[in-house]
C-alpha cells in the first residue's frame, strides 16, 4: 500500500478525520484560546500571556495543584507498595490465588463515580457508626475536613487500583524463572536475599511502568473526586481536573480555564515524555 | 512442616485481604436493603428484615432498563466503530512503511499523552456549533478519543503477521478490503478481544464526556442517571444504595462469566 494508493488514505480517512476532529483541532483552539478573553459567547480579543500571569496569583488554583501533587505522591507510593504485596501473595504456593487475583482486581471494572459514591457512605456513615460504637474519636467525621478528605481520597484510589498495579506486577513475577529461585535456595539464600538479589532486579522495569501510570492516573483524576468530595469542605479537596471543570462550565471563564488546561495538559505530558525517556535509555543499557 | 505453617499463614493473610476488599460491596448490598432508620441503628450488620422497595423505587426512578440499554448502545456501537476503524488504520500503516506512514502513526501515539480536560472546552465548542452534541456525536467523539491506543496496539501485533499472506491473497484476486476483512481481520482475533475489553470498560464507565454532550437527552447512561439520582437523594442512602447496587450488577455478572478474558486483557493492554 503505497503513499498514492487511494486505498491507503480510505482506510486511514475515518480515524485521521475524528482525531482531527475530537483531538487535534480542540488543542489547536484551546492553545489559542488561552491567550484570549474569551467567554464562550462573546467574540474572543487577543490579551497576550495575562491569563497564564494570573493563575499565578490565583489562590485556588494553586491550592488545587499542590493538592493534586500530594495526593499523586501519596497514591502512586501506598499503590505501588499494595500491589506489588499483593502480587508476591497470589504468585506464591497459596491455594487460593486464582480468586484472591479476581476479588482483588473487582474494583478496577467499576466506575470512578459509583467507587467514590460507595465510599462516601463508608466514610460518612460507617466509620461515624464504628466509631459511636466504640469511642475511637479518629473514625468521626470522616471527609468534613481536607485531612479526612484526603486520605479518603487516598484510600478510595489505593482501594481501586492496587488490583490493576497488582495484575501488571504479576505479569512481570511470572518470569521470574523458578530454578533459578531454588538453585539460590539451595545455596542457603533466605527469602529476603532471594527478594532482593533475584526477584526485584528481574521486576525492576514493571516498577516503571507501574509508578508512572499511577502518577498520571492519579493526576488526572476526576470522577472519584466529584462523587467522594465533590472537591470540599470549601474547595480544600479540590483537584486540577475538577477545577477546570468547574471555572469552565460552572463560572463560565473559558478562556482561564483554557490556560489551567494548558498547564494541565503540560504537567501530564512531562510526567509521560520521562516515562519514554527512562524506558528508551533502558532498552539501551540492555 | 515448616513450609506448610508458613503456606497456612498466608492462606489466612489472603482471606482477611479478600474480605476487607470486599467489605464495601457488603456493606453497599446489606445497607440497600434496610429502612432509612435501621441504617443508622444497624449499620454493620445485616438487616433485621429484608425490604425490597428501595430497589423497586431506585429502578424506577433511574429507568434502568432504558439507562441500561442506552448504555448497551453508546458502548457496543462506539468499541464496534473503534475496533474495525482502528484495525483498518493500523493495517494500512503497518503495510505501508514509508517516512509519512511513520509520521502518522506517531501522530496517533502522541495524541495519547493528552489529557481530557485539555480539549474538551474546545471540543464541546465546536460540536456544538456543528449541532453535533448528540448520541451520533458521542459515538464519533468516542472513536476519537479511543482509536490512538487500539492503532498503537493493532500496529504492535500486525508486525506479527506476515505480509506474504497478504501477496498470496491478492494473487488469488482479492482487492485490500477484501485481504483485510478475510484474512487479516480474523487473524487479529486475540487482540481484537484486548483492545475490546480496554474501550468497553472505559466507555461503560464514563462520566464527564457524556455528561457534557448527551446530558438530560433521553439517552443517559448509567453513570449520568446515577449521578442525578444521587443528588437527589443525598441523604437517603437506602434509595442511593440501592441505585448503586442495581448499577453494579451488570458488570459483576459480565465478570463472573468473563474474568480471565477481562484480566488478560487489562495486563496485555498495560504491559505492551
Amino acid at each position: 500500500m503505497r503513499n498514492k494508493d487511494f486505498m491507503f488514505w480510505l482506510f486511514l480517512a475515518p480515524v485521521l478525520f475524528a482525531l482531527g476532529t475530537v483531538v487535534l483541532l480542540p488543542l489547536i483552539y484551546g492553545i489559542f484560546y488561552s491567550f484570549t478573553d474569551w467567554d464562550g459567547v462573546n467574540a474572543a480579543e487577543f490579551i497576550g500571556v495575562k491569563n497564564y500571569v494570573e493563575l499565578f496569583s490565583d489562590q485556588g488554583f494553586l491550592n488545587s495543584l499542590w493538592f493534586t501533587f500530594k495526593f499523586s505522591i501519596a497514591s502512586v507510593i501506598v499503590i505501588n507498595i499494595m500491589g506489588l504485596g499483593l502480587a508476591m501473595l497470589v504468585t506464591s504456593y497459596i491455594k487460593s490465588k486464582n480468586v484472591l487475583r479476581t476479588i482483588f482486581f473487582m474494583p478496577n471494572l467499576i466506575g470512578g463515580l459509583i467507587l467514590g459514591f460507595i465510599w462516601q457512605f463508608i466514610f460518612t456513615k460507617v466509620f461515624d457508626a464504628v466509631g459511636r460504637a466504640t469511642g475511637i474519636e479518629w473514625l468521626q467525621g470522616w471527609l468534613s475536613d481536607s485531612q479526612t478528605g484526603f486520605w479518603g481520597m487516598v484510600i478510595l484510589m489505593s482501594w481501586q487500583m492496587a488490583g490493576y498495579i497488582m495484575i501488571i506486577y504479576i505479569a512481570y513475577l511470572e518470569n521470574v524463572p523458578k530454578d533459578l529461585l531454588e538453585a539460590a535456595e539451595i545455596d542457603g539464600a533466605n527469602g529476603w536475599q532471594r527478594f532482593r538479589n533475584i526477584t526485584f532486579p528481574l521486576v525492576m522495569p514493571a516498577f516503571t511502568v507501574s509508578l508512572f501510570l499511577t502518577l498520571s492516573n492519579a493526576f488526572k483524576i476526576y470522577d472519584q473526586n466529584l462523587s467522594l468530595t465533590n472537591g470540599g469542605p470549601f474547595d480544600s479537596t479540590k483537584m486540577v481536573a475538577m477545577d477546570i471543570v468547574q471555572t469552565a462550565f460552572q463560572l463560565n471563564q473559558m478562556a482561564e480555564a483554557q490556560a489551567k488546561a494548558v498547564i494541565f495538559f503540560i504537567i501530564v505530558a512531562i510526567i509521560s515524555l520521562t516515562q519514554v525517556y527512562i524506558n528508551k535509555k533502558k532498552e539501551v543499557e540492555m | 512442616m515448616k513450609k506448610s505453617g508458613k503456606r497456612w499463614m498466608l492462606e489466612i493473610i489472603g482471606l482477611l485481604l479478600a474480605l476487607l476488599w470486599i467489605s464495601p460491596f457488603y456493606l453497599m448490598i446489606a445497607n440497600a436493603f434496610k429502612t432509612k432508620r435501621e441504617i443508622f441503628t444497624n449499620t454493620m450488620k445485616l438487616p433485621e428484615t429484608f425490604t425490597f422497595d428501595n430497589f423497586v423505587q431506585a429502578f424506577e426512578e433511574l429507568t434502568f432498563l432504558q439507562t441500561f440499554m442506552n448504555s448497551v448502545l453508546v458502548t457496543f456501537l462506539s468499541v464496534a466503530i473503534i475496533l474495525f476503524f482502528s484495525a483498518m488504520a493500523a493495517y494500512a500503516l503497518s503495510r505501508n512503511g514509508s517516512k509519512l506512514s511513520n509520521i502518522i502513526f506517531f501522530v496517533f501515539v502522541a495524541a495519547m499523552l493528552i489529557p481530557f480536560q485539555s480539549v474538551m472546552i474546545p471540543l464541546v465548542t465546536i460540536f456544538g456549533k456543528a449541532n453535533a452534541l448528540n448520541f451520533y456525536g458521542l459515538i464519533f467523539m468516542y472513536l476519537g478519543f479511543g482509536c490512538s491506543l487500539s492503532i498503537f496496539l493493532y500496529h504492535g501485533a500486525l508486525k506479527g503477521i506476515s505480509k506474504s499472506l497478504d501477496e498470496a491473497a491478492t494473487i488469488d484476486g482479492c482487492n485490500r478490503l477484501q485481504v483485510f476483512w478475510y484474512i487479516i481481520f480474523p487473524l487479529l482475533k486475540p487482540i481484537t478481544i484486548t483492545v475490546g475489553i480496554l474501550n468497553v470498560i472505559w466507555i461503560w464507565n464514563d462520566f464527564l464526556l457524556p455528561s457534557l454532550v448527551i446530558s438530560g437527552d433521553g439517552t443517559d447512561t448509567i453513570p449520568l442517571k446515577l449521578f442525578l439520582f444521587f443528588g437527589q437523594y443525598t441523604k437517603q442512602w437506602h434509595l442511593a444504595l440501592a441505585g448503586l447496587t442495581i448499577s453494579i450488577i451488570p458488570v459483576i455478572i459480565a465478570y463472573f462469566f468473563a474474568q480471565k478474558q477481562i484480566i488478560k486483557g487489562v495486563s496485555d493492554g498495560a504491559v505492551k
